[in-house]
């Protein structure tokens, strides 16, 4: 259970968040949708403990993430993964050194025994045979199966995937959604997936939550989010650019 | 007559030119107060945690080991400058012998730890910047803190030590190689004999001398690696904020070396 309240952020004099109010449930996938630039990789950032909010709580299983000193946040943080945007896998580390990074840093478990669950859980994402190769050999979709087994390592119980699909073509961008889904099922891990990419938040979304000028201002099943009446809601689930739905104008013609 | 203000302040931005002053000094204070406290954080993590010794000894061949024929080359042609220069002027007083005795004191004291540094500012201290700066644009930084592991103790504090002692070789190393250049100046071309040049450049120096240069060494070893590590670490913006970061980290490490080479002279003149 993640409980975020009032969370605000400022960067100099940008607000960026305005009091975020979320709640995630055990075990499910939550979705936060919303416009480029609206905040989203913010929130996330603060439910991993990257950045310190100016303002409100955030709560993963009861514990405070910001009351933590360094020592137990980093005790905590294996509970958590994420995937990043752009994979942000270590450019000078091949394969197998970014999957098992936190176990070959942070514990003492024989390297037989690492490697052993590098592969275990490159093989989770559907990946073979890559342990020695480089990250610049790898292409865009096979970064971020790295980037997810690399998140998994840790067999964390909470995921974070900050834009999943974003720069993968549309098959890549699918293999990707099951994956994810397949994690939920397979692992029962909590997950939080930030995107803008409505096809994969219908997908693999149990509940989608709009995030628009640094607020929450909606939260429902796909169902319900699909069937909204906030016309900020039907406007970014239709894709449309105008301010207003698109009506008959009246033309030449 | 009436002063025509709106005219005069239009030719002079006066406020303008006040806000750019004070907007420097504000951006001078914060760098300074962040370097400070960057230092004091790798200081801390290196007394209380193990230090990483693969990556460490890494560092230290691409900051030392590669470095080597920029900063041989550097000392070798300064050396043999210096000769050049300095017996122009001395044949005014038929003084050419003395040639030794000047390069040996300005390299040890000055050129040879100054030089290596300058030379290794631009080479190591934009490649800490430029390497930490794309890490951090890419959020392979943000990525190692998510996986429990501190950017300081993996990334900075490797770069310092391996910086911190690895300017002190080379140094030494310049050292060597300054004179080198004289020697061949006063030898092959100033008709010095080779016994009077190695003589003459022994006698004159005393352990002072060197050992103040290479005091130095160590602490612009640290300011470049420091400085190259908090521009990394600030990066923003992509690919030019990487290039901005790589700009400002050498020319900051520049200055302060500059600055701190001031103080340290004079610190060691009175003392």
């Amino acid at each position: 259970m993640i409980e975020i309240r009032g969370l605000q952020k400022w960067f100099g004099s940008q607000h960026v968040l305005r009091g975020v109010d979320l709640d995630i449930r055990e075990g499910e996938t939550a979705v936060i949708i919303g416009q480029s630039g609206c905040g989203k990789s913010v929130l996330l950032k603060h439910i991993v403990g990257l950045l310190e909010p100016d303002q409100g709580t955030v709560k993963i299983h009861g514990t405070d993430l910001f009351s933590l000193s360094a020592a137990e946040l980093d005790a905590f943080r294996p509970n958590l993964g994420m995937l990043f945007q752009g994979a942000a896998l270590f450019d000078s580390l091949n394969v197998r050194e970014n999957v098992g990074f936190s176990l070959y840093e942070n514990t003492r478990m024989p390297h037989e025994e690492i490697f052993g669950r590098v592969r275990e859980k490159l093989a989770m994402v559907g990946l073979d045979g890559v342990e020695e190769k480089m990250p610049s050999d790898l292409s865009g979709g096979m970064k971020k199966r790295v980037g997810l087994a690399r998140a998994l390592c840790n067999e964390p119980k909470i995921i974070l995937y900050d834009e999943p699909t974003t720069g993968l073509d549309p098959i890549n961008s699918d293999a990707i959604n099951h994956l994810i889904l397949r994690m939920q099922e397979r692992l029962q891990v909590t997950s939080i997936v930030v995107t803008h990419d409505m096809t994969s938040a219908f997908k693999v979304g149990n509940r989608i939550s709009m995030l628009h000028d640094g607020v929450i201002i909606g939260t429902g099943t796909p169902e319900e989010i699909k069937n909204s009446k906030n016309p900020l809601i039907r406007q970014f689930v239709t894709g449309s650019s105008e301010d207003t739905p698109p009506q008959q104008k009246p033309g030449i013609f | 007559m009436r002063t025509n203000y709106a005219a005069l302040r239009r030719l002079v931005p006066l406020r303008a030119m006040l806000q750019a002053v004070g907007q420097a000094a504000v951006g001078i204070s914060y760098t300074a107060g962040g370097l400070a406290i960057l230092l004091k954080d790798i200081l801390s993590t290196l007394l209380h945690t193990k230090l990483k010794w693969d990556l460490t000894v890494q560092q230290m061949y691409k900051i030392g080991v590669t470095s080597l024929p920029l900063v041989a080359l550097t000392a070798l042609f300064t050396g043999m400058v210096l000769a050049l220069q300095s017996a122009y002027q001395m044949r005014l007083f038929a003084a050419e012998q003395f040639v030794a005795d000047l390069v040996a004191l300005s390299i040890t004291r000055e050129l040879g730890p100054v030089l290596t540094a300058m030379v290794v500012a631009g080479r190591v201290g934009a490649a800490i910047a430029a390497e930490l700066g794309t890490m951090k644009v890419t959020e392979q930084i943000d990525a190692m803190k998510v996986l429990a592991v501190d950017p300081i103790r993996y990334l900075a504090v490797p770069r310092f030590t391996a910086a911190f002692f690895m300017l002190f070789f080379l140094t030494i190393f310049a050292d060597t190689i300054g004179m080198l250049g004289g020697y061949l100046i006063s030898v092959f071309k100033l008709g010095m004999s080779s016994h009077q040049y190695l003589l003459r450049s022994i006698t004159v120096l005393v352990v002072k001398d060197v050992a103040t240069g290479l005091i130095k060494a160590f602490f612009f070893g640290g300011i470049i690696a420091v400085v190259g590590c908090y521009f990394g670490f600030r990066a923003s913006g992509g690919a030019e904020g990487v290039g901005r970061a790589t700009t400002l980290s050498v020319v900051t490490a520049l200055i302060v070396i500059i600055a701190t080479d001031a103080l340290f002279t004079a610190v060691f003149y009175f003392f």
